[in-house]
């Protein structure tokens, strides 16, 4: 036996290998279209249909995959990688796996080309087909719709597996011997599906190619308008079923709420980089009205409790759905809650000081929040769970305004040494709300399940209303803004106030007089 | 030549049997079936092609892949739900095994009749659980789905390890190595039995074996 391939045998294998390759990336996309993939068995040979199998070809997906390639096979060193992210309504990415095509030098000479290479290539795609439906990946790209959609993108070269997050999982979809090399088949999947801020990972993305192709359900509405750079995939079969998506239009737009495994240390280093929320409970869930900044991707520093993973699988019993990941979760603005009252509190105490004492008061009970705050998530987390945790379920995931009220040195602010104003007064404005750190951590999105409420019947029960209810709005008298106004109209004043106040010196020690 | 044997094992609730052993012997036999051959003049052949469905399963949070052949999947379903019944009716533990042989025939010479020489065989152990309320029974869909999917990744990485595989038969010998007798695709000779365990792990034969030899030996 020759142990160089004959030039025709030679051309044949680069024939399966390309169209292998085109094969590969249609299955892989199209198992995520979110629909029930379903092709006719032939008896009666077409010739058209690659290793005996009936996948269809969506135009778009051969083009991207043979722009991809550019003419090239996968070879040693260079694979074709197609990588499956999820994409929410509100901007945000995610990686969700990467199904790599690839070459290495294990040669086998022996093995017939035209028909054991043939033969196993078409095992491979079956047990391609097999292994698509059983990644984490399936399940979500099949309730894609409203709140997300699935995106693919074809690349070639070196396989980028960072974007998965740590301790993502490999599958092994099979090896094929040829006398050129080995091709294997392979996906890296995510585990971690906790969500990522993007403005950390803008970065990340811009140093790859932008995602191309959009998988989108064609019998949804496109639900976001942003999507410029993206088309849609219009392919439709004729007489493919559609049974597979009625569950999407009925699916609930349940709001998770996210309590953050991140330790409580994180408040204390993003402290500074503070942006102004917007408060409201009904709000809450809406990006526009955080300001783009994409709260609810931030670390929650000091919930304990670490819930663990969100389940990504869905109740099929009922109808809520929990596709929605990555809603404005409730406890971001609770965090805001033990800002509210000590900085009430804080108001309260200024607005009763004599005006002398005023800046520097101010000055002392901003610092006593800093490190009051400090305090409170990293000294003493245990007692504010277990003093909350007499009250309801979940307390631990309770706004701490019950805490904070009782022991808040700002209701009864203690002593303070005097300091500088205006220092204080930057750090007022920039401090005195609560923080919207743009953390580096991730945290992981839990569905609420309130305690004794049923999930399935009726999800707009017991847990929307404990969400809806837990942030309410701020008083207008006690908002910040308006103290920081009038603390600056106080200290142009002050010099008036202490010319009038020294005219009437007398009254004033008349008055002390009394008091003794 | 020895004859290869894998087994899986499952825990699954009663209403779930029916589609979990589906959805296995269907990614098996999705692997283990080409298209219908023709043959041509020289001695070569051409194959037909397969189809492939997407099966969504009703009590587990699973989707599966099969041959699109309403007749395989009958032929499937008739097996499965006559183990299914066996495993519900002996009032067993709910233990039971199913397997998938997959056989060559040769032909003998007379008076003796064809034997069946098995190449794979697979076994899927089941045990059936009760469950007391429906909270358990939504965790154990979410459970057995993902067991599910492990055996799944469990038969590819089997089946990729391309061990012996029966030689393509000339025109002659096909029906020594296929299963002819459908209309659309082609699965290699099989057939599918199953065994029912009593409470006590063992199986009813033996049972009965050893009733009759206690009863003899008074």
């Amino acid at each position: 036996m020759d142990n160089d391939l004959s030039s025709q045998d030679k051309k044949d294998l680069d024939k399966f290998i390309k169209f292998f390759a085109l094969k590969t990336v249609q299955v892989i996309v199209q198992s995520r279209l979110g629909e029930k993939i379903c092709t006719r068995s032939s008896s009666s040979p077409t010739g058209s249909d690659w290793f005996n199998l009936a996948i269809k070809d969506i135009p778009e997906v051969t083009h991207e995959a043979k722009k991809a390639l550019a003419g090239q096979l996968p070879s040693i060193g260079r694979s074709m990688c197609v990588e499956i992210s999820l994409k929410t309504s509100e901007g945000d990415s995610m990686e969700l796996e990467t199904w790599c095509l690839e070459m290495n030098e294990k040669c086998d000479k022996d093995i017939k080309v035209s028909y054991t290479v043939y033969n196993r290539l078409s095992l491979l795609l079956k047990s391609l087909l097999a292994i698509t439906r059983v990644t984490p990946a399936y399940k979500l790209s099949r309730k894609q719709g409203h709140d997300y959609v699935i995106l693919y993108r074809i690349y070639f070269g070196e396989v980028q597996l960072a974007g998965l997050g740590e301790g993502f999982q490999t599958v092994r979809v099979g090896v094929v011997g040829t006398p050129i090399g080995t091709i294997t088949l392979s996906c890296a999947y995510r585990t971690n599906l906790a969500f990522m801020s993007t403005r950390c990972r803008d970065s990340q993305f811009e140093r790859t190619a932008p995602i191309m192709g959009i998988i989108i359900d064609h019998f949804v509405e496109r639900p976001f308008g942003n999507v410029g750079h993206m088309h849609p995939c219009n392919y439709r079969a004729p007489g493919e079923e559609e049974g597979g998506y009625a569950g999407v239009e009925d699916s609930q737009e349940v709001c998770t709420t996210s309590f953050s495994t991140s330790p409580p240390s994180q408040l204390y280093s993003s402290r500074l980089s503070y942006q102004p929320p917007a408060l409201g409970a009904a709000d809450l869930c809406n990006p526009a009205t955080c300001g783009g900044a994409h709260p609810h991707q931030m670390a929650v520093p000091g919930k304990e409790g670490g819930v663990p993973q969100v389940p990504m699988q869905p109740y099929h019993g009922a109808q809520a759905e929990h596709g929605r990941m990555p809603s404005c979760p409730a406890h971001d603005t609770a965090h805001h809650i033990p800002a509210t009252p000590s900085s009430s509190g804080e108001d309260a105490e200024t607005c009763s000081r004599s005006s002398e004492q005023k800046s520097a008061g101010l000055a002392d009970t901003l610092e006593t929040t800093f490190t009051r705050k400090v305090g409170a998530f990293v000294n003493k987390p245990t007692t504010q769970i277990t003093t909350a945790s007499l009250d309801l379920p979940f307390a631990a995931f309770a706004p701490r305004a019950y805490d904070l009220e009782e022991n808040d040195p700002m209701v009864h602010p203690p002593d303070s040494p005097d300091t500088s104003s205006p220092l204080q007064g930057s750090l007022h404005s920039q401090g005195s709300s609560e923080t919207g750190e743009q953390a580096q951590e991730d945290f992981v999105m839990v569905d609420f399940k309130p305690a004794f409420s049923k999930d399935d019947l009726l999800p707009m029960d017991l847990g929307t209303f404990y969400r809806e209810f837990q942030n309410p709005p701020q008083l207008a008298s006690l908002s910040i803004d308006v103290s920081a106004q009038s603390m600056a109209e106080d200290l142009d004043s002050l010099p008036e106030k202490l010319a009038i106040y020294e005219k009437n010196i007398d009254e004033f020690d008349a008055f002390v007089e009394t008091l003794q | 030549m020895n004859c290869r044997s894998e087994v899986l094992e499952v825990s699954v609730e009663g209403r779930q049997v029916d589609e979990a052993m589906l959805a296995l012997l269907h990614t098996i036999l999705l692997h283990r079936s080409t298209g219908k051959f023709h043959y041509k003049k020289e001695g070569t052949y051409s194959i037909g092609t397969v189809g492939t469905q997407d099966i969504d399963c009703d009590f587990i949070d699973f989707t599966f892949v099969r041959v699109s052949s309403e007749e395989l999947d009958r032929v499937i379903r008739k097996a499965v739900g006559e183990f299914k019944d066996a495993l519900s009716n002996t009032g067993s533990d709910g233990m039971g095994q199913i397997s998938l042989e997959f056989y060559q025939k040769k032909k003998s010479r007379w008076p003796f009749s064809d034997e069946c020489i098995p190449w794979e065989v697979w076994s899927i152990k089941v045990n059936v659980v009760n469950l007391a309320n429906e909270q358990e029974r939504q965790i154990c869909r979410e459970k057995v789905g993902e067991k599910l999917g492990e055996k799944v990744i469990n038969i590819v990485e089997v089946i990729n390890r391309h061990e012996y595989l029966p030689k393509m038969p000339t025109q002659s010998e096909v029906d020594n190595v296929f299963d002819t007798s459908l209309k659309d695709v082609q699965p290699y000779l099989h057939k599918i039995t199953f065994q029912i365990t009593d409470s006590l792990g063992t199986s009813v034969s033996t049972t009965m074996r050893r009733l009759i030899k206690d009863t003899l030996a008074l």
